[in-house]
């Protein structure tokens, strides 16, 4: 790669990679009748049905209380692991640990533990340590070093932490665990999908039984839940919540597992199936082998073709959304509708909204492409739409309003955030491509819930490692050409403003 | 002696060269020299040396190095961090014990801080956070104190107090200075810098006004 990339490089780039990668993308429209049930939806959508108030209730409850209990251990074991980051197995066994998707690790658990109430919670809490001690420990750095320096040379480690260290980076640190309660609560509620009792099993047997009226109402309710978020967590009832959670998740009634489930997992289910019985590596080579060509080189193919359409496409919804929030840009009224439409697609997790698009249009990347550019780009585009508001009053006061202003004086300065900020997504919308497999698109995703499907375990590991693999390389990749555009200053990205607070 | 004939500076072009530097006991030192002469240089290789010869050392950087979200008091007790195990630290961080609060206070109300004692650092004046810096240095107590510009943020009348009870409650004080009248009332000694050298070292009465104005020209 050169040293360094033009903005209309790298644009040009990505886009040209996803057109040539579109005549290999499955698109096809596999629902049956996707007409008819589009309209069964629209209808059930426009007439929210309630009455069902004791299933959405406990849903929900149970939805906060996973993501309150994940998010809360997550953030534990990676404030413990922030002042140790730099150490590189440390760093190694963080990015493993976020590289796995939580969806990936809830079937993992679920081989262990059972529907049980830990399992959800490990499933959250695993991949968010790693997360957490990431970005904590990017605070501590970014934290002003004097105090530290002028404290008496011979002052052991833990109370130069505690006086010198952690206050200063305590105010950014609570914003980004706010922020990731409400990634946890997403997660929280998709674990339902797999079989936890979350929001998304609800939703899922509601679709089932063809009750749009009542899977309209827990979505209606869900959206209340996480736009409200900074009203009903406090930082002062964060004890009474961490309680509740611990109270309602430890009644949780779960299936009994067999005894010594762990260690069948570990000494038989995810030992390669050719050496249990002793070493072999002619057979362990050809058991290898076959996984990676008929499982693992398809998955990944599959998974980056989508990924990168699903990219390009998050840009565009992005570029294009933006301005919608803006009320010099859409007048005032245009600004609620369009913070409105925003908050609404990115408080759907990927997964549930691609769910959604599966039913209509079937299993193909489609459902999968739309759902990742829709919320993404709405992600993408209020961030932006923020940060575009505050140049406003900065601008010379002839400025133009409406398309003229988004043109003109918006984008231009905005491009490279813009950029930025899309390739700090590509990771994740590569995590969450892989996760699709599950709905059924051929990414690695289904290839690792046949493996479990079938309790072949040891496939399921193999695949799991590349996933992790891939996503570590694209998060490179992505940092590599982030740092070549010059968009230093957005090496961390403002995940707080998602909140709509400032550090 | 504390400094042989050594170049003092990062990297390749020392800030300066040539220095040696002894500190008598009882003496006060004050360095003169416009700014970018080198004082914080020779002041961190002072720290250094005082430090390697076993000496307690107090110390007041320029830039004070506070913890704005704490209170002062806790901002103060970070003198004597590394007087303490880390679990003494750690209860004293969530309640000070009733004997540092006192032993604090009475450094705070010397300083004419006492009212702001529990309130945090960031809610102050330039010139209240400078004295918390110099609170913490004080309850750090010791032989020697180090400071550079420890009284740049405060009035004449009271920088000067106190520059005495600094005077009063250090054996052995270097301090850079930017006001000739304050350094030449405080300091037995009068070091001045000028184009990476020490150009000056004498007694205030043995320094005639024209060689300190010669040192900013």
């Amino acid at each position: 790669m050169p040293e360094r990339l033009s903005r209309l490089q790298v644009t040009a780039g990505l886009f040209v990679l996803a057109l040539l990668v579109l005549p290999f993308a499955d698109l096809t429209l596999a629902g049956h009748d996707p007409r008819g049930v589009l309209w069964r939806m629209v209808q059930g959508f426009l007439a929210p049905d309630f009455t069902a108030v004791e299933h959405i209730g406990r849903a929900l409850v149970l939805t906060v209380m996973f993501a309150v209990a994940g998010v809360a251990a997550g953030g534990v074991a990676g404030l413990i692991m922030a002042p140790f980051y730099d150490h590189p197995w440390l760093r190694a066994f963080c990015i493993a640990l976020r590289s796995v998707h939580e969806l990936f690790w809830a079937l993992l658990l679920l081989q262990v533990l059972g529907v049980s109430a830990l399992t959800g919670v490990l499933a959250i809490a695993l991949p968010y340590a790693g997360i957490f001690a990431k970005v904590f420990a990017e605070h501590l750095e970014e934290a002003d070093q004097r105090p530290s320096r002028a404290l008496p040379r011979g002052t052991d480690g833990l109370s130069r932490f505690l006086y010198a260290r952690a206050p200063l980076a305590l105010a950014p640190m609570r914003i980004y665990a706010l922020y990731r309660l409400e990634c946890g609560l997403r997660s929280s509620a998709v674990l339902g999908f797999i079989g936890l009792p979350t929001l998304g099993f609800q939703l899922d047997s509601f679709f089932r039984q063809g009750e749009y009226d009542a899977a309209s109402a827990i979505m209606i309710l869900y959206v209340a839940l996480i736009a409200s978020i900074r009203l009903w967590m406090r930082w002062r009832l964060v004890p009474v919540w961490i309680l509740a959670a611990v109270v309602v998740l430890t009644t949780l009634q779960s299936p009994p597992m067999g005894q010594g489930a762990l260690w069948r997992f570990l000494s038989e289910d995810i030992v390669p199936a050719p050496l249990r019985d002793g070493w072999d590596g002619a057979a362990l080579a050809e058991w290898l082998g076959h996984i990676l060509s008929a499982e693992a080189l398809p998955g990944l193919i599959a998974t980056l073709i989508c990924a990168q359409i699903a990219l390009v496409l998050t840009g565009a919804v992005a570029f294009f959304s933006f301005g919608l929030i803006v009320p010099r840009v859409s007048g005032r009224f245009g600004a609620v509708a369009g913070h409105f439409m925003l908050v609404v697609l990115r408080s759907f997790p990927e997964y549930m909204l691609a769910y959604l698009f599966v039913q209509v249009f079937g299993p193909s990347m489609l459902p999968a492409i739309l759902a990742l550019s829709l919320h993404n780009g709405a992600i993408i585009g209020h961030l932006l739409g923020r940060q575009a508001e505050a140049l406003c009053p900065e601008l010379r006061a002839d400025a133009p309003r409406g398309v003229t202003l988004w043109a003109w004086e918006l984008m231009p300065r905005l491009y490279g955030s813009f950029l930025a900020l899309c390739l700090y997504r590509w990771e994740i919308i590569l995590r969450e491509t892989a996760v699709m497999g599950l709905l059924g698109v051929m990414t690695l995703g289904f290839y690792i819930d046949s493996a479990m499907a079938e309790l072949r375990l040891d496939r399921a590991i193999i695949l799991l490692i590349i996933a992790g693999g891939l996503t570590a390389a694209i998060d490179s990749m992505s940092r590599a050409i982030r740092r070549r555009l010059g968009t230093g200053a957005l090496r961390r990205m403002p995940q707080e403003t998602l909140l709509g607070e400032r550090a | 002696m504390l400094l042989d004939r050594q170049s003092l500076g990062y990297g390749a072009a020392p800030v300066l060269t040539g220095v040696s530097f002894a500190l008598a006991p009882g003496e006060r030192v004050a360095l003169l020299g416009c700014s970018g002469a080198g004082k914080t240089t020779l002041l961190g290789a002072l720290y250094d040396a005082l430090l390697a010869e076993g000496n307690r050392v107090a110390l007041v950087p320029q830039e004070q190095g506070l913890v704005p979200q704490l209170s002062v008091l806790r901002n103060a007790l970070m003198g004597r961090l590394d007087d303490h195990g880390a679990l003494y630290n750690l209860t004293n961080l969530v309640r000070p014990r009733a004997k540092d609060r006192a032993g604090v206070g009475e450094v705070l109300s010397t300083l004419g801080l006492s009212p702001q004692m529990d309130r945090t650092v960031e809610g102050l004046s330039g010139g209240q956070k400078q004295r918390v810096a110099l609170a913490r240095a004080l309850w750090r107590g010791g032989d020697v104190l180090l400071g550079d510009e420890p009284v740049s943020a405060l009035d004449e009348t009271q920088g000067s107090e106190i520059l005495n009870h600094i005077a009063a409650r250090f054996d052995r004080v270097v301090l850079a200075l930017h006001d000739v009248d304050q350094a030449l009332g405080f300091a037995t000694r009068v070091v001045g810098l000028k184009d990476g050298r020490v150009v000056m070292d004498a007694a205030p009465a043995e320094i005639a006004r024209a060689r300190i104005e010669a040192l900013y020209a």
